[in-house]
């Protein structure tokens, strides 16, 4: 693809970032039809899509910012706001939600107080809602990053959160 | 196209010969079968074709095949037996519209778009009786924030029409699907609010839109508060392109010209005078053609391009902002025409400016936004107060009870009525520049121009081009409309390979009689073409068709503005432009 000179945007971003993913854009035969792999890589390099890097990524190929929006917002995998140090991940599987999961993720939105899909001020938790992961047996599943924990009590959330937290402290 | 080519197929049990490579739907028009459609648009001339199949409510039912099929998009094959009008092609049309509306404001009586709208058409047509399904619907906040245009995405059917107009025809990468299911919408990056975009309001988007999600701002009942106010001396003026589209609002053919009825309708309306943006055109091309000479002669910046075209403008502004010194620094026509009221007209009756107010009768969505530019809102509080579009004022016509086919004609007031052939031609593609051209001519060769008529720079290809011969000059023309052409033509400056003098840019496919604040056409482009003829053939009854001959211009230059170019015309008519964000 032609080298398009684009100067990152004057941002918090670190601009080494968006050198790389200049030089990755760069890298391909052609940009076009190759929108989504380049978002991929983005949200790789930055951890989430933010209005500059969907804006630098629009100009660097020379496609509306609106055709960009439109594919990071139709997708799920992509995200437009940052994700905290830990994923906290609770399962609403049929199993689990007939556990009560839906109590663990209530008490998970109270003692961090975010929504869905939020991160907390400090950075360090991101909390999800999942689909079935595969541990049933372990009934109501909570993950945290790669780690899962099961038969998870209401008593058993705030311990969690402050494992991590003491954990980041330290 | 060859025999083999050639199958054979059945609508609805007439036996056809058709080409194999068009669909069911080209076919069944050319069988004389009525499929109706929703989001599908084919526009020839303007090249626009949005083919998304995304409404159903072309669905045919294929015989033999048990199934059923989008008519616009599927392609005609060898043997193909196809019903339109089975009871379950039928029914499927009809549950297609019904579910449209299951998630539809239901609030006809109100809507902008009301007996103008597809899908209301379409229930009608299709025999829709009641909203079968009732659950969740959209919630969304309208976009309330340009000067221009309303956006509504409750009204969404999610047709594409707009984004394909904005995207592939003017290629202004405003509008996109955002989000998914249930939640999507059109609508600007980031889904910041249409102002904050780089939207040339252009209004291409309100014209294909098939129901109330796109629509202009109403400026309406602000004209009657101002007519009904003793304190204020209200003046109309009204583009080239409303008297040969505002009868198309009433029942007269498209392509009549109405200029006459139009006056007098304006007269009843009680506007305290009714002038002719074609005099504000006849100045334009008074500033514009010396302007083009004195570059030519001193060196300046060439090609200059035409400034009358706000959506134009603001589009360079926004998407070409390392060219903001080729275009004429002339204000559009009817800033000019604002301008010239709020100072000349005024000192002339003794009026006192503020009490003045101005409203524009405009083609043009783009000219509502246009109006509110701070530098052209400086002085005399502004230019000009309010914008309509010739839709706006058809309605008003119609509020007013006036019976506009049976109106007798009118002539425009003084000292700012009288115009030439030239103006009106300004409401086309090629018109600008034909103007120009004809008063060029004369002041460089200092001769008589025999033949007035540039057919070279006639017609509604999207870009044209021509050369013409002045004096021992050969001066080259470029012609642009639709702003996916205008960007052909600044990607050639911008690289060094264009071979212009002079180029004429319109945002709007066709120019002014196709734009953004006309009659809709629904899919008839025809009416477009239509307009142009009726525009030429009132420049070919003017008397006089140059716009240096006008006697009311030229007594406004000797009374107030001295010379064309000079000093004051220059502080009173010309204006600078900024480069803008691009989003």
């Amino acid at each position: 693809m032609p080298n398009v000179q684009i100067e990152p945007p004057h941002s918090d971003l670190p601009r080494e970032k968006f050198e790389q993913l200049s030089s990755y854009i760069d890298s391909l035969d052609t940009a076009r039809g190759a929108l989504i792999e380049i978002l991929h890589k983005a949200q790789d390099l930055f951890g989430y899509l933010p209005r500059d890097v969907q804006l630098f990524v629009a100009r660097k190929i020379g496609i509306p910012a609106a055709e960009v929006f439109g594919v990071v917002t139709f997708y799920s995998y992509f995200t437009t706001s940052p994700k905290g140090k830990h994923t906290i991940s609770v399962c609403m599987g049929t199993a689990c939600f007939v556990k009560g999961s839906d109590e663990i993720f209530q008490a998970f939105k109270e003692k961090l107080n975010i929504n869905s899909q939020e991160t907390t001020k400090d950075g360090l938790f991101t909390l999800n809602n999942v689909r079935c992961i595969g541990a049933c047996g372990l009934a109501p599943v909570v993950m945290v990053d790669e780690k899962v924990y099961g038969k998870v009590t209401l008593e058993d959330v705030e311990h969690i959160i402050n494992t991590y937290r003491k954990e980041d402290s330290i | 196209m060859t025999k083999e080519n050639m199958i054979h197929i059945h609508i609805n049990h007439i036996p056809l010969e058709v080409r194999e490579d068009i669909t069911i739907l080209e076919a069944a028009h050319k069988a004389g079968v009525k499929i109706p459609t929703l989001c599908h648009l084919d526009l020839h001339d303007l090249k626009l074709a949005n083919k998304v199949a995304s409404c159903r409510v072309c669905t045919v039912e294929l015989i033999g095949k048990n199934s059923l099929v989008p008519a616009c998009v599927t392609k005609v094959s060898e043997g193909m037996v196809i019903h339109t009008n089975s009871i379950r092609a039928i029914k499927t049309r009809r549950m297609a519209i019904e579910l449209l509306l299951s998630n539809h404001p239901n609030e006809c009586f109100t809507c902008p778009k009301n007996l103008e709208c597809e899908l209301q058409s379409l229930a009608k047509e299709l025999g829709v009786r009641e909203i079968k399904w009732i659950g969740e619907r959209k919630k969304f906040e309208k976009d309330l924030s340009s000067d221009a245009i309303v956006k509504d995405p409750n009204k969404c059917i999610m047709c594409r029409r707009c984004e394909t107009m904005c995207n592939e025809v003017q290629t202004c990468g405003i509008l996109s699907a955002i989000g998914r299911g249930f939640k999507a919408f059109v609508g600007p990056a980031f889904d910041i609010p249409m102002a904050e975009s780089s939207c040339t309001y252009c209004g291409q988007c309100v014209s294909v839109c098939p129901t109330a999600a796109l629509t202009e701002v109403n400026h309406t009942d602000k004209v009657w508060e101002a007519l009904a106010d003793p304190n204020k001396h209200v003046v109309v003026q009204t583009a080239p392109a409303i008297r040969v589209a505002i009868g198309e609002l009433f029942g007269i053919d498209p392509g009549t010209i109405a200029t006459g009825k139009m006056v007098t309708a304006l007269k009843r309306m009680h506007f305290d005078a009714v002038f002719d943006t074609d005099f504000g055109a006849d100045l334009t091309i008074m500033e514009e053609a010396t302007e083009f000479i004195h570059r030519m002669e001193h060196g300046g910046t060439l090609p200059m391009l035409t400034s009358c075209c706000p959506a134009w403008v603001k589009f360079i502004e926004h998407q070409f902002p390392e060219l903001l010194d080729v275009p004429s620094t002339c204000r559009s026509p009817h800033i000019m025409f604002g301008t010239i009221v709020k100072t000349y007209y005024a000192q002339k009756y003794n009026l006192d400016p503020k009490n003045i107010v101005v409203v524009s009768v405009m083609p043009c969505i783009a000219k509502k936004a246009e109006a509110k530019r701070p530098e052209l809102t400086k002085d005399y509080n502004t230019d000009v107060d309010i914008v309509i579009t010739t839709r706006e004022l058809g309605a008003m016509i119609k509020e007013a009870g006036i019976d506009f086919k049976s109106l007798p004609d009118s002539e425009f007031d003084h000292p700012l009525g009288e115009t030439t052939g030239a103006s009106v031609i300004f409401g086309t593609t090629g018109g600008v520049i034909e103007a120009a051209m004809r008063t060029a001519y004369e002041w460089i060769t200092g001769e008589e121009l025999k033949e007035v008529e540039f057919t070279q720079l006639r017609g509604m290809e999207g870009i044209r081009e021509a050369t013409i011969k002045i004096k021992d000059q050969n001066v080259r023309i470029g012609i642009a409309h639709g702003l996916g052409n205008a960007r052909i033509i600044l990607e050639k400056i911008r690289d060094g390979k264009s071979p212009y003098d002079a180029i004429e840019i319109m945002a709007c496919p066709g120019g002014c009689i196709g734009g953004g604040g006309q009659p809709f056409h629904h899919g008839n482009d025809v009416i477009v073409k239509k307009r142009q003829q009726a525009l030429y053939e009132e420049d070919r009854n003017k008397k006089i068709r140059k716009s240096h001959e006008n006697a009311e211009v030229l007594k406004l230059y000797k009374e107030f503005l001295g010379q064309p170019y000079g000093e004051k015309a220059h502080r009173l008519l010309h204006t600078h432009y900024e480069k803008k964000d691009r989003i």
